[in-house]
């Protein structure tokens, strides 16, 4: 199974730490991500740069429509991702739980979806088995 | 010759005492709930029409899981749909040699990975409670329905996205590593408190059709201290028993609730007791925690003769040893309770000035029922009229209501 860990914190609360702290948990995030590539469960992954150099676009009419800044105004904020290779949730969370910032922020996990040509998995659930 | 009726009374036998068994090594076998189910009523139907001119096989529970898997099997070389929603590689499930004696050691291990899974803290609690009582007590989604007053629909919608969730995100059908046992284990603790609170809040509601969600709470408890060695699955079971044991005495026969200080002690149930005690003593012989501590405090109050001999004293020192643990604001209150007991009122409006200046309980009407309770005892009538009265104006919960209204209307008595 893949999973996506989108790593978030809050921007402002990252602010207050000293270049020293900054710089260290920078380390441990380089230091994650190398043991997790090491062992196998990194198949790729970045960190972000602030919300504030973000743009969002929107194709609306076939019109390119662009705004500055995040496509949501939010408690904490998208800093990076992951992209893991795990057997199941339990591991993925455990592999998740390393991950520096996590004491900051939150690690959302997302098991991904793969693309098929036809009979994806539709948003709409079938009630009838359970009734 | 063995007959059409004799062979359905073993199934219907089998069905009660063993489904759950076998429907759990099924979800560990293939994988998924919805396989599982079907393979199970595929494993009975085949049971009717073979057993009839094979006779009933020795190991019948392992022979109806055997049957399941391999008509799941045949289900899912034909079908698509059944393919997605396979896990492991279909191969593999045939390649397994087939051995009818090799489900006996598991199943017991397997009811208990089905309630794990279905209390993973992935999980919304909401949806926890309703995949617990669905596949692990077997109960039907209408019936779920009608216990928690829902649609339905509504109780189809959370399981279909309890069981979307294990599957898409892959919660695995496996026991917590040791190091996260505990912390699992509150999880599926909280789930069973959860049901049988709300069966015994049932109790005074009207509706005779509803399940009994405390025996579901107390079955799912007994079962999990079969299962797995701790003191505070032993505690919540003992604490289950024990608020239980007072059930008949708790409604009168116009289906109003009766204050713990008015009830007929008569009425209670002593064999009930007296198993709680015996689940309480194992909670206290391991390292116990609060449920263990709140069995403790009912059992204090199932022992008293009368309301007027309750030991107070060791109430008031179980929630205080509560706190230490686990300071919440509903188990502050209701040392406050225990300490006015104790001290006296003035101890314990004390306390409860603390928690209305906190603002964690501003809205919990038991918070200003506990208050008026005290303002009545010191002859504050009017302060206690309004505590009640705001109480009052704060729940819809028929019983609560009725009981406010009534200790309103004694109160009013000394007012004019």
């Amino acid at each position: 199974m893949k999973y996506a860990a989108l790593v978030y914190y809050s921007e402002h609360t990252m602010s207050q730490l000293t270049q020293a702290e900054w710089d260290a948990l920078n380390q441990e995030c380089m230091a994650c991500g190398e043991d997790l590539q090491q062992r196998g469960y990194m198949l790729g992954g970045q960190a972000l740069q602030p919300v504030q150099n973000a743009t969002t676009l929107r194709v609306r009419d076939k019109q390119l429509q662009l705004s500055d800044g995040p496509f949501a105004e939010t408690k904490e904020q998208l800093a990076g991702f992951y992209l893991l290779e795990a057997n199941d949730l339990n591991e993925a969370i455990n592999l998740a739980s390393k991950i520096p910032p996590a004491r900051y922020g939150s690690i959302e996990i997302r098991p991904v979806r793969e693309l098929s040509t036809q009979d994806n998995e539709h948003y709409q659930q079938s009630l009838r088995s359970v009734i | 010759m063995i007959n059409r009726t004799q062979i359905q009374l073993e199934l219907d036998k089998l069905y009660r005492s063993d489904s759950r068994k076998i429907f759990a090594t099924l979800v560990r076998l293939l994988g998924d709930f919805d396989l599982a189910e079907e393979a199970l009523h595929d494993a009975f139907l085949a049971a009717s029409k073979t057993w009839l001119t094979e006779g009933i096989p020795s190991q019948p529970v392992n022979w109806l899981i055997s049957a399941g898997r391999f008509k799941s099997i045949d289900r899912i070389r034909k079908d698509k749909t059944a393919q997605r929603l396979l896990r492991q590689d279909p191969s593999k499930t045939e390649s397994e040699e087939f051995n009818e004696d090799q489900y006996d050691e598991y199943l017991d291990d397997d009811v208990l990975k089905l309630i794990f899974t279905c209390c993973h803290p992935a999980v919304n609690p909401e949806i926890q409670i309703a995949l617990t009582l669905r596949e692990v007590c077997g109960l039907k989604t209408e019936n779920i329905a009608q216990a928690f007053l829902v649609s339905t629909t509504t109780m189809a919608q959370r399981i279909v996205r309890g069981k979307g969730k294990i599957r898409h995100s892959a919660i695995p059908f496996e026991l917590p590593a040791k190091n996260e046992l505990n912390q699992r284990l509150d999880a599926v603790l909280l789930v069973i408190y959860l049901i049988y609170n709300e069966g015994y809040l049932a109790t005074s509601g009207t509706s005779l059709l509803r399940i009994d969600l405390s025996n579901e709470a107390i079955r799912l408890a007994t079962l999990l201290s079969e299962l797995i060695d701790d003191s505070e699955v032993n505690g919540l079971l003992a604490l289950l028993l024990f608020q239980d044991a007072r059930k008949a005495a708790r409604v009168d026969s116009a289906g109003n609730s009766i204050l713990l200080e008015n009830q007929d002690r008569s009425l209670w149930n002593a064999k009930q007791v007296q198993t709680g005690v015996h689940y309480l003593n194992r909670a206290f012989e391991g390292s116990y925690g609060v449920y263990t501590l709140q069995a403790a405090i009912a059992h204090e109050h199932v022992r008293a003769k009368e309301y007027t001999s309750t030991n107070w004293a060791a109430i008031e020192a179980f929630y205080r040893n509560i706190i230490s643990i686990e300071p919440t604001a509903i188990f502050r209150l209701n040392h406050a309770v225990a300490l006015s007991m104790v001290d006296g009122p003035e101890s314990g409006l004390q306390q409860i000035n603390a928690l209305l200046l906190s603002n964690e309980l501003k809205d919990y009407t038991f918070l200003y029922c506990a208050q008026g309770e005290m303002l009545y005892r010191q002859k504050r009538y009017t302060d206690a009229l309004n505590a009640f009265s705001y109480a009052h104006s704060l729940t819809n919960q028929a019983a609560a209501l009725q009981s406010i209204k009534c200790r309103m209307d004694e109160i009013k008595q000394h007012i004019r």
